[in-house]
């Protein structure tokens, strides 16, 4: 009988003291950030989709389409295309198409490529994605660095 | 809760729990055979979410299949990351650098804890506590931030390689995982005024989902749960691998078998976490992050590896056939919850209801990693 009072008495105490938590929670200051309204900056080692690096001095791409990161890709997603220019050396890039719909950002590809110093892909900060159809997410990364150069 | 069968013959109902219910995490089914409110016989039902991990792993290169492994079980995707590494890594003969052994020991302890504290908000959710999840998910929040100043990803990561990890950590991790485990630590009494001795949640647990020893063996049932059922088993002490011999930490075990005693068991296992990423940091040596000449296109030899880890929910072992090739033959993948939940149906026979999903709860059920 005694043991049941207790187990009522200190039951109805531990309901208390949870209140008195949140009480005191109650009051200080809210952890959540109002996004979009507030929007946190993002690492650096974020990984968006991935973009195409442009070379610091001419603005083009990189990438010398050897297709490394193509075949890296587990999913599949990437397509790159190149042809042979007169007057220029290797393959230069016409086509470097990512299929974001299947992408997931494991970073495979941008592992795999081999140009130095600076890797010819990279992630991108971009993490506000929204779009109404499919293809909005088959990027074609080429065009993308052409429209950021202009 | 949806189709209600009435069979005249014996008074028995089926009740179906899912597979889209709020008490069952994902898509899950059960089929249960009621008498009233008790549970005569349960069933799963699995293969809603199955994506044939094993045999998309048997048709890609060795490396290709690493996003595979985050997506089991999305809420400790680093040591399923790890067990698949190790394998690999045992089966090709690499050796690791020591620096990487412990950035991977750091961030799946975080991990862990990360998963053990979102089975905490969860868990007190389908008891219908509100409250705690929101509080949980605010710890949450700053191991995923942590976690993704280090690997990129916040919830399904791929940052383990074959011979090391992505990339080194930055100078804000270490003051960052120091304050985060001060923080969490001065939170835990928190946790335990607020839930572990609320009433209600004692009288919702205690002596609710009796699991025995010989049940868990019978199934194979692994981490918290045996260790609720006082089964002192744990990988990481018993097989163990990567630098876990040299921390000092302690497997909590609970004799009771009911669904206090697992949660008791996960909410010592965030303590005992804190203190090996503690000391992880404490020891981090200097050097390179990734091993030196890992062939980049990987042929292991000829053979047959097994790898096992233990992960938030129990051992998660990868069993990889070789045929010298550099796609995997075989790739048999062992998942924790999987066997955790086959002793349900076993479990919840003659239990009320609401104590059947207080012992689905206390199981830890990851879906996808079932289905995998
Ligand atoms: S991040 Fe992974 S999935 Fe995405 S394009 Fe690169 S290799 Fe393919
Ligand atoms: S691996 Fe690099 S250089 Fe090769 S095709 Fe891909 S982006 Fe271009």
């Amino acid at each position: 009988m005694s043991d049941y009072l207790k187990e009522i008495i200190s039951g109805t105490w531990s309901l208390f003291v949870g209140l008195g938590i949140t009480i005191r929670y109650f009051f200080q200051p809210v952890v959540t950030v109002q996004y979009p309204h507030q929007t946190l900056p993002m690492t650096p080692r974020f990984r968006g989709h991935t973009e195409l690096v442009p070379d610091p001095e001419s603005g083009g791409p990189l990438c010398i389409v050897c297709g490394m990161c193509e075949k890296a890709c587990p999913s599949n997603c990437i397509t790159v295309r190149g042809e042979k220019r007169e007057g220029v050396k290797g393959k230069v890039l016409t086509e470097y198409t990512l299929d974001f719909t299947r992408c997931s950002l494991c970073g495979l590809c941008v592992e795999s490529c081999p140009v130095t110093p600076t890797k010819a892909i990279t992630f991108s900060r971009d993490y506000n994605l929204a779009g109404v159809s499919k293809e909005a997410y088959i990027f074609d990364l080429k065009k993308r660095l052409e429209a950021e150069n202009r | 809760m949806s189709a209600l069968i009435q069979s005249q013959a014996n008074e028995t109902f089926v009740l179906n729990l899912g597979p889209q219910h709020p008490a069952t995490h994902g898509v899950l089914r059960v089929k249960l055979t009621m008498d009233g409110e008790y549970i005569v016989e349960a069933e799963p039902v699995l293969g809603y979410i199955h994506r044939m991990h094993e045999k998309m792993g048997e048709n890609r290169t060795w490396a290709q299949f690493l996003p595979n492994t985050g997506r089991m079980d999305y809420l400790h995707a680093l040591a399923f990351n790890h067990g698949y590494v190790a394998l690999v890594e045992r089966a090709a003969g690499i050796t690791v650098p020591e620096r990487a052994e412990y950035l991977r020991v750091i961030t799946t302890e975080l991990n862990r804890v990360s998963s053990h504290l979102l089975w905490f908000g969860a868990f007190i959710l389908d008891l219908g506590g509100f409250s705690p999840l929101l509080y949980a998910f605010d710890d949450r929040e700053h191991i995923l931030d942590l976690l993704e100043s280090v690997t990129g990803s916040r919830l399904t990561y791929c940052y383990f390689r074959f011979g090391g990890v992505y990339n080194d950590i930055d100078d804000n991790f270490v003051p960052g995982a120091r304050a985060f485990i001060k923080r969490l630590r001065e939170r835990m009494p928190m946790y335990h005024n607020l839930v572990t001795k609320n009433i209600i949640l004692m009288k919702r647990l205690q002596e609710v989902g009796p699991i025995s020893a010989e049940m868990c063996r019978k199934y194979g049932a692994t981490g918290p749960v045996c260790r609720g059922s006082g089964i002192n088993f744990d990988v990481r002490k018993h097989e163990p691998y990567s630098i876990y011999p040299e921390m000092d930490f302690e497997v909590p075990v609970y004799e009771q078998g009911d669904s206090m005693a697992r949660y008791m068991v996960r909410m010592d296992e965030i303590e005992q976490s804190l203190r090996i990423v503690e000391q992880a940091l404490d020891k981090l040596p200097e050097g390179p992050v990734m091993a030196e000449k890992v062939p980049k296109i990987l042929k292991p030899p000829k053979g047959d590896y097994y790898h096992a880890v233990e992960t938030a929910r129990g051992s998660f072992g990868v069993r990889a056939v070789s045929d010298g090739g550099n796609i995997p033959y075989r790739l048999k993948l062992r998942s924790p919850t999987f066997s955790n939940l086959s002793l349900f149906g076993e479990a919840c026979r003659g239990m009320l209801l609401p104590d059947a999903l207080a012992l689905m709860g206390s199981l830890d059920l990851v879906i996808p990693e079932i289905d995998r």
